[in-house]
Formats: structure tokens, sequence, C-alpha cells
């Protein structure tokens, strides 16, 4: 199993010596000769992506971009981005914020920002995002999905694509959406390290990512998948902005007791990111209201500013800010 | 296109299920283990497949990190998880140099991964097979069905946790279900509820009941309803698996077992999972004759 660079998949039945598929000596080299992949690699585009230049030209006037991973699932990447997202916005009406969920086969996005069931308008000028609020912009793939019109609901057709479909569409997303100028832009990734990863990781070479926030939750069965997206981000170049725990620990709302549900015994998020040399940006509670918001697509941190939860999540956020206004 | 010798190794296989979850952290892999050892624990010989290639988890769940394949001839000899070799496990989790390593692979390579794992892993004679599978409708779930199709996989059993956010993303698992002819044998909510320790109250962290709505209004067999017990997180996480975990009073005596298939007994989940675990074969039972 080797890569011999980031996303240059050498196909399992390729020749010992293939030069890699992206290569320019693809199909071509000595060490093609006889391999079952030359034709296609000899007649596929070779180099940079010629459609890269209009995704760096779309988002010229877009500040900040920044990825949110784990390579863990459930462990709330899109309750964070939203939070983030609704917190940026809402501190400043001068904020403008947007958000691009490219979870390709689960978006989370519409229902937890509250905007499920709207659909993407089209003009001569591109795909225009939902705006949940006058400076919060979304785009996710929830609101292209085919509407059923016969009272089923259409949330529950499955988008069963393989990756080279998915980073189309991601790629469409950069490119063909009307994003219009704005201080940030969250995109909120699936779990794992594969196509959707390395679509986004690629068509921002030229713009540039600010950095990755990596959520994770206490136990080690999280954290170890969490190792291989900071390896990832280290292959890839992408700078780690910080790690943020989440769900970690939990209080009892009658009678206030704390218990730890994913006991964090490997030390958690603080030894690991001691160990590789990461800041931890935070720790927040497990919170049933946080939840519940989520269903209901509201602000968590406006329904329940008292709570420890939304006062961690409010510390985290301050420090993202400050961070990046640093680089 | 046929693939004879999937069909090969899956001739000594009565049971081929898949677990399934549109959702991240749902409990797939935590619940595919439970199944299994709840199974072995009944006598049933289980192999466990972890087609998730980007984040395995199985072999840290089962106490096997840090184990080797072997290669002999017959093909790629499993992991056992007990001295019985009641229960046998294969993941890409056993083929990596260390734990930090990033699997970052494209859908083609990742389909060349499961072809292998299901042509040439040695399970030997087996009641179920088991494959855990990473969320989302893609690659792995693509390749697995596909490989698998032509020699009648038993079904899959769906994993949702009870919020909102969840039931989206599975409703869309249970359609890809449909799409591909794949049976759908039960759904199991996971995550329902968890019991304080301190005051025995229990709270709703993802709500409750929605799981078993949804199996309800799509027609599908509900195999149970699993809480929040933070001694099988312990016991999933932690490397010594003799031990019964006892998170509430860690001063008690230890009490050591023989092998994870006898400490699972020893948890409160097993009795859940042992009821689940009927049904499900109960149903597999009716659809055979």
């Amino acid at each position: 199993m080797s890569t011999n660079s980031l996303g240059n998949d050498v196909p399992a039945d390729a020749n010992e010596h293939c030069p890699g598929p992206q290569s320019a000596g693809a199909g071509k080299a000595a060490g093609c000769a006889g391999c079952p992949n030359q034709e296609i690699c000899s007649t596929q585009a070779q180099g940079p992506d010629p459609e890269l230049s209009l995704v760096t030209e779309r988002l010229q006037d877009i500040q900040h971009k920044i990825l949110i991973l784990s390579g863990k699932g459930g462990v709330g990447k899109s309750t964070f981005t939203a939070q983030l997202a609704f917190a940026l916005a809402s501190s400043d009406t001068d904020c403008d914020v947007g958000v691009v969920d490219i979870d390709i086969c689960g978006p989370s996005v519409p229902l937890i920002m509250g905007c499920a069931g709207e659909q993407v308008h089209r003009s001569a000028a591109g795909w225009s995002p939902v705006y949940v609020q006058d400076n919060l912009a979304v785009m996710s793939i929830g609101f292209m999905l085919p509407n059923n019109n016969d009272g089923g609901d259409d949330e529950s057709a499955a988008v069963i694509w393989r990756g080279p479909k998915k980073s189309g569409m991601i790629k469409q997303f950069l490119k063909d959406v009307d994003w219009p100028a704005l201080d940030f832009l969250l995109f909120d990734t699936p779990p794992g390290t594969s196509d959707e990863h390395l679509a986004v990781v690629s068509l921002l070479k030229e713009s540039g990512i600010t950095g990755a926030l990596i959520v994770t939750t206490p136990q080690e069965v999280a954290l170890q998948d969490v190792r291989k997206e900071i390896d990832f981000c280290r292959k890839a170049r992408v700078p780690i902005l910080g790690v943020i725990e989440n769900m970690a620990g939990f209080v009892c709302p009658s009678c206030h007791g704390h218990s730890q549900i994913f006991m964090p015994t490997t030390g958690g998020a603080q030894a690991l990111c001691d160990d590789l040399g990461i800041p931890l940006l935070g720790s927040i509670p497990l919170d049933p209201r946080i939840g519940r918001a989520c269903d209901f697509g509201s602000s968590f941190l406006d329904t329940c500013a008292d709570s420890p939860a939304a006062q961690a999540y409010l510390a985290i956020i301050a420090r993202i800010r400050q961070i990046v206004k640093q680089t | 296109m046929s693939h004879p010798e999937v069909g090969q190794r899956l001739a000594s296989i009565k049971h081929v299920i898949l677990v399934l979850s549109g959702k991240g952290g749902v409990g797939k892999s935590s619940c595919t283990v439970q199944l299994a050892l709840s199974l072995a624990s009944q006598g049933r010989k289980v192999g466990v497949l972890d087609i998730d290639l980007c984040g395995p988890s199985i072999p840290r769940m089962l106490g096997l990190e840090g184990r080797q394949i072997h290669q002999a001839t017959a093909g790629w000899v499993p992991v056992f998880a007990d001295s019985d070799k009641q229960l046998a496990c294969m993941s890409i989790g056993f083929l990596l140099p260390n734990k930090n390593t990033s699997v970052v692979w494209r859908g083609p390579k990742k389909n060349a991964m499961i072809k292998q794992f299901l042509a040439d892993v040695y399970w030997g004679d087996l009641d179920y097979l088991l494959i855990d599978t990473p969320p989302g409708t893609s690659d792995e779930h693509l390749a697995a069905v596909e490989y698998l199709q032509e020699w009648n996989p038993d079904g899959a059993v769906i994993i949702t946790t009870p919020q909102a956010v969840a039931l989206a993303d599975v409703k869309k698992e249970i359609n890809f279900c449909t799409k591909v002819g794949l049976p759908l044998l039960g759904l199991i909510e996971n995550m329902s509820g968890f019991v304080c320790p301190h005051c025995a109250e229990c709270t709703n962290l993802f709500s409750t009941g929605g799981g078993e709505g949804l199996a309800k209004h799509m027609d599908i067999p509900f195999l149970g309803r699993a809480p929040i017990d933070p001694n099988l997180v312990m016991l999933l996480e932690q490397e010594d698996k003799t031990v019964v975990p006892n998170v509430n009073d860690p001063d008690a005596e230890k009490i050591v077992t023989g092998s994870i298939v006898e400490t699972y007994q020893h948890c409160e989940l097993s009795k859940i999972f042992a009821t689940i675990t009927a049904k499900l074969e109960a149903g597999l039972e009716a659809t055979k004759s």
C-alpha cells in the first residue's frame, strides 16, 4: 500500500515502477509497458486542473477559509460548525459568514441551521446560497435533492455517489456558487480522510486555507481516528488551528452530579495535543439542550446562553477569532 | 461482473450481515462488537469484518491493537479475540505500520481493499459474518454490496441514535438498502438515554424514541433500544479486556475473566443485546423457512 504522494493513487494492479497516474510520464514511462492502466493514464489530462483558477477567482473576496475536520463521525463537526457560524454572524452585522457542507452523503447542516427544505436558486451569476440571516450564507447538497411532491419526505433520498462525482459536486460548490465577499467561509466535512477531503484541499490550493479546526470526543476510540486526520493535515500541509474536545463530561440536570460518558482513558484531547504539539482550544461538556437546538435548527448559544456548554463554546470561539487575526 | 473468489469464501459462512448507518458516531462499531460478543457467548462462530478503511475502530474495541495478520496458503488468517476461536476479526488496522498513519485513499483503492478482504480472508466455518461499515452511502458500501450481491447476503442491521439530525441520515441509508435490494433485518436505537450514576435519573442526551418511530414508519423490525452505559464505553476503551469494568466504584475488587466474550456478559447491556440477537436470529430463521 504505497502512495507516492498525497492523493496520487497508484492503482492496485499497476506495474511495480508506476510513475503515478498524475505524473507527467503517466502512461508513457518505461515502467508503464504492459500495465493494464496504461491507456487510461496516457489519455488522461495531465497537470493542474484548468478549472482551479475559476475557483480561485470565485473565492478571492473571502478572507478566511476554515475547515472543520475530524477522523471520527458523530463527534459534533456539524454542530460546532453551525454554532461557530451563528456566533460569528451574530457578534457583528458587518461580519459576513458562509458555510459549505461538503458532507455529500449525510448533509446535516441544513437541519442544524434551520434551513432544511430551502431551495438553491440559479441566476446568471451562479447558484445563490441560502441565506439564514443577512450575513450568513449556507450551501449544502441538502438543498438540491429532488423534491418529492407526493407527501413523502424528500430528505430520505440517498445520494449514492462514488468519489469522482462527490469531488465534482464540491468543485461546483466553490466554482459555481455566487459567494459574496465573506470574512469567514467554514467547511463542514464528512468523517474520514478520503475523496471529499482531498478534493477540498486540492481545490483550495491556490486560494489558500487559513487552517483546520479538529473536533474530537475524549475517548481513545475517537482519538485514534483523529490522529489519522492530523496526519492527513500534515501530509496535505493544512495548518491546524487547534483541537476542540466535545462531549467532555456530563452534568446531570437533576442532581448536578458530574460524570464521564466517553471516558478519557488515554488522557483525552489534552494528552493528544501535548503529544502532537497542537493547541487545545477548549472542552465542551455534553448538554441535552445542544442536541435539541440542533433538531430545531436554532442557535444553542442564543437559547441557552447561561449553560456551561455555551460558556465553553464562547470561550473557544473567542480564541479562534484571536488565532485567525494573527494569521 | 461475477466474483467467484468471494463466493468460495462465503460458502462456509451461514449468514452475512452488514451493519449500516448513514450517520457517523452512532455506534455502528460498538453495536457490531456487541452483536458479535452476544452471538459468540451463545456458542456461535462469528467473524467481524471492518471495512471502515479511513477510521478502523474494531481492533481497539476488541483489544486487538498491534496484532498482525498472518498469510497462510489458504489466505489471510484473521485475528482471534478469544482463545476458543469463537470470534475472528479482520480490519485494515492490522495492516498499518502505526496508529497515527492515515489512510488517504480514494474510491478505487478502497474498493480493491474490500474485495481483497472478502476474497482472501480464511474465515473457515462461521455462523455469522458481521460487516462493520463507515458512515455514508458511497464507495465502501457500493463495493461491499456489489461483491456480495450474487451470493445473497442476509441483509442489513441499521443503527441510529434518537435525534432528528441522525434520523435524517439514517433514512438515506435505508433508502440506499432499498435501492440496492439489500433486505432490512432490523433497526437498533443506540445511545437512548443515560442513567446518571449519582441519582439514577435517566437523561435523554440525544432524545429518545426516534429510532422506534422510524422503524415503524419505514416498516423495519425494531430490534431494541440500548442506553449509554459507561461500563460498556470503558470495556471498549480499556486495553485489558479480561477485567470487568466498574466505573462507579473503581476501588471495588476486580473481577477477572478468561476473555472479552466472558467480560461482556458482566455488562448490563449484554442482557439487552441478548434479546436483540434473539430477535435477529428469529427473523433470519423465519425468512429461511
